[in-house]
């Protein structure tokens, strides 16, 4: 070792060799590469000598060997250096490699800010309860608040005084009706065609297979219809609005509507609205009747009913008032989408990863919402006995 | 102060900001004349845009007020406010253009909405606004298709629309290549000129600080306050805080020796 000869392999072993000098300095002998990798020479040799000697009252380098140097030396001479200041030795710079004393100057110019190191903090139960409470209690408040500010945005469309364009909610509603035609109709058909196949297994065992078409079209008018539409608009659109909006913060594209004086709710999410209003009933009745298309194809293909006798059997089980409720119920789907979409939207914080978890919570939110208020609709319905 | 015959145009007195409980900058003070351009500076994460949001009525102070030609701001009701809302333009750091519109539509969207002028009359205006920051012919372009700096200069067109007393201006040279952004500059102070506005311009580029301020506040992240304020080209000269001089001259040693006196406002 100490000949800088150069060996065979393109990377030489790093090498630390510790000594003392007639001076009572401790020489750290650094040779070949010491390139970061793993296995390089650690500071405990160092630490061990200390220990084991002690009364040196300096540290100095011997790097005549030195080959090939990076962050890998650096990492170790940074630690030799806070060694010296533990055991209050003199650290020679002077006799490292000029680049690497100035590298190491560098790092050192600014001193550690103390406060910026950041500790997790063990939180305790009952304040993670009560944080958990009061950011439930924020949500909540913020939901009402910006249904509220809907609902004057409302009143003031009616009114006329509305800050908003129509030319945006018939763009709005291009968007959410006649482009999601092709997944609803998929979806809904789909629907009918598994209401259909269920009610043939059961009900053909009781010889009344003949019912598979009533089963279908109340599922399909009560229910399915606009459940079914209102998950697929809200995965679709509700996510789009979230994500629009959400964009649109970030771009602090929202923040210059209010420096005009210009409601974003009016502007943005009245558009919106208008637009699921307008098309979710037309979706949910499209919907209903290609779910019933889809019994159709399973009744008369499997369950020999003839064409005439399934419409016929359809048209009698359908009452204008299930119709009717299924109907309202899409738009009602249409304003809790809008809703909670734009909401998600406009809360979003102002980076890229926040506008992800606003789609997300748009879409959790807005389908937990439709899911939900259905139940309620059903108990309504159970107790008007509608 | 009394003896000013006119009351000054923008008059920031005792603002604390702060968010929640957290206190980014306490005891600001200001004064701010007719047709000046005011410069908010500091350094990187001092609460310079939290200033200006706050002057712009995007965020409410913790405590004090912004009075605009002697009324508060903050402390008046809503409806006052927003008409007061009404004498700004704003033009933000990135443009924060209407993406859905074309810049017409973008510049003609306020004017719709607070004049009765016709379409044909909102076009004439757009499109003086924009031939005003040299964007002529772009009427019918979305702000996806124009670069970065024509974004910040469309900005500001919208930002002229409604004829504004005050304009606030966040950030103008930062992401601009040298010569757009002394562009930028001489087209504000022309602007001046010519409008008569009151410029509120939040900053760190030194070099356009000097070209445009009159006058300026200087926020510290450290101390949580204002450490200076004055003309910048004054404060770099006669300044009595070593760390205001050291960062008007970027860093380097500060140039002359302090002056005696504080500097008058």
């Amino acid at each position: 070792m100490g000949k800088n000869q150069p060996l065979p392999s393109e990377q030489t072993d790093a090498r630390l060799t510790v000594r003392r000098n007639a001076s009572g300095s401790l020489v750290l002998e650094i040779a070949g590469d010491w390139l970061a990798r793993a296995g390089l020479p650690g500071i405990e040799p160092v630490e061990r000598e200390l220990a084991a000697a002690g009364g040196a009252k300096a540290l100095e380098f011997d790097t005549a060997a030195l080959g090939r140097w990076n962050s890998g030396l650096m990492t170790f001479i940074l630690k030799c250096h806070a060694l010296c200041e533990t055991h209050k030795l003199e650290f020679r710079a002077e006799t490292l490699p000029a680049a690497v004393a100035k590298l190491i100057r560098l790092s050192r110019v600014v001193p550690e800010k103390k406060d910026a190191v950041r500790t997790v903090r063990q939180v305790p139960f009952l304040e993670r309860v009560g944080e958990s409470a009061i950011g439930a209690w924020a949500g909540t408040r913020g939901m009402l608040t910006f249904t509220g500010e809907n609902v004057l945005a409302f009143l003031n469309m009616l009114r006329g005084r509305a800050q908003f364009r129509w030319a945006d909610t018939f763009l709005v509603m291009q968007e959410c009706g006649p482009q999601a035609l092709g997944i609803v109709a998929l979806i809904n058909f789909l629907i009918g065609l598994i209401l259909a196949f269920v009610g043939a297994t059961e009900l053909t065992r009781f010889g009344a297979s003949i019912y598979v078409a009533d089963m279908v079209s109340i599922a399909t008018v009560r229910e399915m219809g606009c459940i079914m539409t209102g998950i697929i608009i809200c995965g679709r659109t509700g996510a789009a609005f979230a994500a629009q909006l959400g964009t649109m913060k970030v771009n602090q594209e929202i923040e210059a509507f209010q420096t005009f004086g210009i409601s974003p709710v009016e502007f943005l999410v009245l558009p919106r609205m208008l637009a699921l209003i307008a098309m979710m009933p037309l979706l949910v009745l499209f919907a209903d009747l290609i779910s019933i298309a889809g019994g159709f194809l399973i009744s008369t293909m499997m369950l020999n009913i003839t064409p005439t006798l399934y419409l016929h059997r359809a048209v009698q089980a359908i009452t204008l008032t299930s119709f009717l409720l299924g109907v309202f119920k899409g738009a009602y789907f249409g304003v809790l989408i809008a809703l909670t979409g734009c909401l998600r939207g406009i809360q979003c914080g102002s980076n890229a990863a926040a506008v992800g978890l606003a789609t997300t919570s748009a879409v959790v939110t807005g389908i937990t919402a439709i899911i939900a208020s259905d139940g309620i609709f059903a108990v309504i319905c159970k107790a008007l006995d509608i | 102060m009394d003896a000013e015959a006119q009351t000054p145009k923008i008059e920031i007195r005792d603002l604390t900001m702060a968010y929640g409980s957290f206190v980014v900058m306490r005891d600001i003070n200001a004064s701010i004349k007719r047709g000046e351009i005011f410069i908010i500076m500091g350094g990187s994460g001092c609460g310079k845009s939290t200033l200006l949001r706050q002057m712009i009525g995007l965020k409410e102070p913790a405590q004090g007020d912004i009075f605009y030609d002697g009324v508060p701001f903050w402390k008046s009701s809503d409806e006052e406010r927003q008409k007061r809302l009404r004498t700004f333009g704003v033009a933000f750091q990135g443009g924060a253009l209407w993406s859905s519109m074309t810049l017409a539509e973008n510049i003609g969207l306020p004017l719709g909405e607070y004049t009765d002028l016709s379409a044909a009359e909102i076009a004439d205006i757009a499109r003086l606004k924009l031939a005003l920051v040299g964007l002529k012919g772009f009427e019918d372009y979305y702000p996806s298709e124009i670069s970065g700096g024509m974004s910040k200069r469309a900005g500001l067109a919208r930002a002229l629309a409604l004829d504004p007393d005050i304009l606030f201006f966040d950030e103008p040279s930062a992401g601009l290549d040298p010569i757009s952004s002394h562009n930028l500059d001489q087209l504000i102070l022309q602007l001046r000129d010519s409008l008569g506005a009151t410029f509120v311009v939040v900053s760190h580029e030194l070099q356009s600080i000097f070209a445009i301020g009159d006058n300026s506040v200087f926020l510290d992240i450290n101390t949580r306050t204002m450490r200076a304020q004055g003309n910048p080209r004054d404060l770099l000269q006669h300044s009595t805080d070593p760390y205001v001089r050291e960062f008007l001259a970027r860093g380097e040693s500060a140039p002359a020796k302090p002056a005696p006196e504080p500097t008058p406002v």
